[in-house]
């Protein structure tokens, strides 16, 4: 049986017009998500992974932002041709989303059991005493510890990681079928890191819920994702499963970013980094856009951009040597 | 226990910050330093790792006196740099430099690069003129910059390059002495690599020694020869760096190893319960972990642990080391 995937995403391209002229900030990505899977966006700051996450649900800022081409079908409807009114009950209810830090997404002047109770009430048909009942039980489905007291706490009044989980809280309160994560547990410290990656894990089991995890860190990754996309100058550079991708890395980039990581198993010593910086948004190279830090570029790097070969089953990457690379 | 091999050695370190509460006598202070001491040998690089809010920075900025601190000795090449005056710490200070986390914030963006890093030569009247500007070239290139680059502004460059700046500000004056908090931690993956391998080269080249503060200890194990695990102004635990993976012996430390997301999907494990964050505990009665330890006994309520050696100077600071 095939399963039919929840999202679809199909040549999305969002350019943002600025002064310095325009940022490509996201170039043809196309990729699925079916039910229940968790998949990862990671690459380093100005790849495009928020970009592409906040035009999934049309939140970029138009002006300077603009998708300029590309389908979103979510359960075979196209997002982008929708109505923002229609746009309006998708968000929040549907398909969720959370950001890094929950301070800034969180209203500082009401209490999160408010917050919780907006968004219930917003979208779904019942009255204020049933809301504080679903926010208290959404509060206790991500463990914060007596839920009917703190549900009248205000932001301030809670630690990162209890915000944090109000926020996951808040997102998930109207049991969305996807839930967007933009660098979930950055700003944590690990041990709280930990805790909330392990709590997204299992709140997605039990609630069936695909997730889009955007992240840098490939730790992140490991963690908790099915499969995976690296993102690299607006562009997707290689995807597949998290197993294939991690056993046989077949984009230079990809290898790259993992060798910058130190390896705790290794005695220390010098670590392999990728040469130079990610280019000029505004000023893109031509071919490959990696090329001018590989290690392994030939002429024809320049000269085109490469296609997506085809690794094994649904593993892809987007490097004239993928064969050797790695 | 001042002997000539360590370069730094300091000595029941406190920094107390008081809370000024309108119509509120709250004299309890935050003990954001709570009697630390320890030790780096010339040469060596001690990292000292803990959680937002364990007071790693504040112990940072305390070492150099970039804050006053409360109490304690410091010990700097044998001098006590808290018994010195204005004149004397100023003489001091080319052999003690800081690096900055934030390398947007840590530069002076209307000065110009050169001016940035031949500031200190200048103050300290190292050099001048042309003499300077030739200086000052010499150590862009050390940090991987161009000559050229002297002429331009901080906003001209991306952070890695920024943080190179950084880098060259605080070796410009040949110090012993580096103070490294969070150097890399606002840098993007492949821009951290570059720095540390930066940082690393530095060290062999110039004989640096390094207290490298961060949050991160797969960059901490990286860089350290020892390291140092801070938890709410204590050290929790210190140790050479490969015998502190191979054996944490505070259960602080094996909390904090355990939550390392690990680089390969194939080793997701089951993982130990932690236990809910609570928050800083500002009694001095008891381990401070214990809220939070899975291990805690009623000794633990009551009385404070000390930091002891439990051979080859592997210190910690726990009633029931296993």
């Amino acid at each position: 049986m095939i399963k039919k995937p929840l999202l679809e995403i199909r040549s999305l391209t969002t350019h943002f017009l600025t002064e310095d002229g325009v940022v490509r900030a996201v170039e043809d990505v196309s990729f699925d998500i079916f039910p229940g899977e968790i998949v990862s966006l990671v690459g380093e700051s100005g790849c495009g992974k928020s970009v592409t996450g906040l035009s999934i649900l049309k939140l970029i800022p138009s002006p300077p932002g603009q998708i300029v081409n590309g389908e979103v079908f979510f359960e075979g409807r196209n997002l982008l041709a929708l109505e923002e009114r229609e746009m309006e009950r998708v968000r929040g209810n549907e398909i969720s989303m959370i950001f890094q830090e929950p301070m800034t997404s969180l209203n500082p002047v009401f209490t999160i059991g408010n917050q919780i109770m907006e968004a219930i009430e917003l979208h779904q048909k019942i009255d204020k005493k049933e809301a504080r009942q679903r926010a208290i039980e959404m509060l206790d489905r991500v463990r914060i510890p007596s839920p009917e007291v703190r549900i009248d706490s205000y932001p301030h009044q809670l630690s990162g990681g209890m915000r944090q989980r109000a926020m996951i809280a808040m997102a998930l309160s109207c049991q969305p079928r996807l839930l967007i994560a933009d660098e979930p547990t950055t700003a944590l410290d690990v041990t709280i890191q930990a805790q909330v990656l392990r709590l997204l894990k299992e709140i997605q089991r039990e609630m069936g819920m695909a997730v889009i995890l955007i992240t840098h860190d490939l730790g992140v990754v490991a963690e908790i994702a099915d499969r995976v996309a690296v993102m690299y100058a607006g562009r997707i550079v290689e995807s597949g499963p998290i197993e294939s991708i991690f056993g046989q890395m077949r984009h230079p980039y990809t290898r790259g970013l993992l060798e910058s990581i130190p390896q705790l198993e290794e005695k220390k010593k010098r670590l392999n980094a990728i040469p130079g910086q990610v280019p000029n948004p505004t000023d893109l190279p031509a071919g490959c856009k990696f090329h001018p830090r590989c290690s392994l570029r030939i002429d024809e790097c320049q000269k085109g951009e490469p296609p997506l070969f085809q690794v094994q089953g649904n593993h892809y990457s987007r490097c004239l040597r993928w064969k050797e690379c790695c | 226990m001042v002997q000539n091999n360590y370069l730094l050695h300091v000595e029941h370190l406190k920094k107390y910050f008081y809370r000024e509460k309108l119509f509120s006598s709250d004299k309890e202070p935050i003990r954001a330093v709570n009697d630390i001491t320890f030790s780096i040998r010339r040469g060596e690089t001690l990292g000292l790792v803990g959680e937002s809010g364990c007071g790693k920075t504040t112990a940072g900025k305390s070492i150099l006196r970039l804050i006053e601190p409360t109490s304690g000795r410091i010990f700097f090449n044998g001098i006590n740099i808290l018994d010195l005056n204005r004149e004397g710490l100023r003489k001091l200070r080319p052999r003690m430099q800081f690096i900055f986390q934030d390398p947007y914030e840590s530069l002076n963006p209307r000065m110009k690069v050169g001016e940035i890093v031949g500031e200190g030569l200048e103050v300290h009247r190292l050099a001048r003129g042309k003499e300077k500007d030739d200086r000052v070239a010499e150590i862009l290139g050390k940090v991987g910059l161009h000559p050229r680059d002297a002429m331009r502004y901080p906003h001209e460059f991306s952070g890695g390059q920024r943080q190179r700046i950084g880098i060259a500000r605080a070796i410009s004056l040949h110090p012993e002495l580096i103070v490294a908090d969070e150097p890399v931690s606002a840098l993007d993956v492949s821009i951290q690599a570059q720095i540390l391998n930066l940082l690393m080269d530095l060290r062999d080249q110039l004989g640096l020694t390094y207290l490298f503060i961060s949050h991160d200890l797969r960059i901490v194990k990286h860089i350290s020869d020892r390291i140092a695990v801070m938890y709410l102004g204590k050290m929790a635990e210190m140790a050479n760096g490969e015998d502190l993976f191979r054996r944490p012996l505070h259960p602080y430390t094996q909390i904090l190893l355990q939550a390392i997301p690990k680089l390969d999907p194939s080793g997701r494990g089951q993982k130990a319960p932690i236990r809910e964050e609570l928050s800083p505990d500002s009694g001095d009665r008891g381990c401070l972990f214990q809220p939070r330890c899975p291990h805690a006994k009623e000794r633990c309520r009551t009385e404070g642990p000390l930091l002891l050696d439990h051979g080859e100077d592997h210190f910690v600071a726990c009633h029931f080391v296993s």
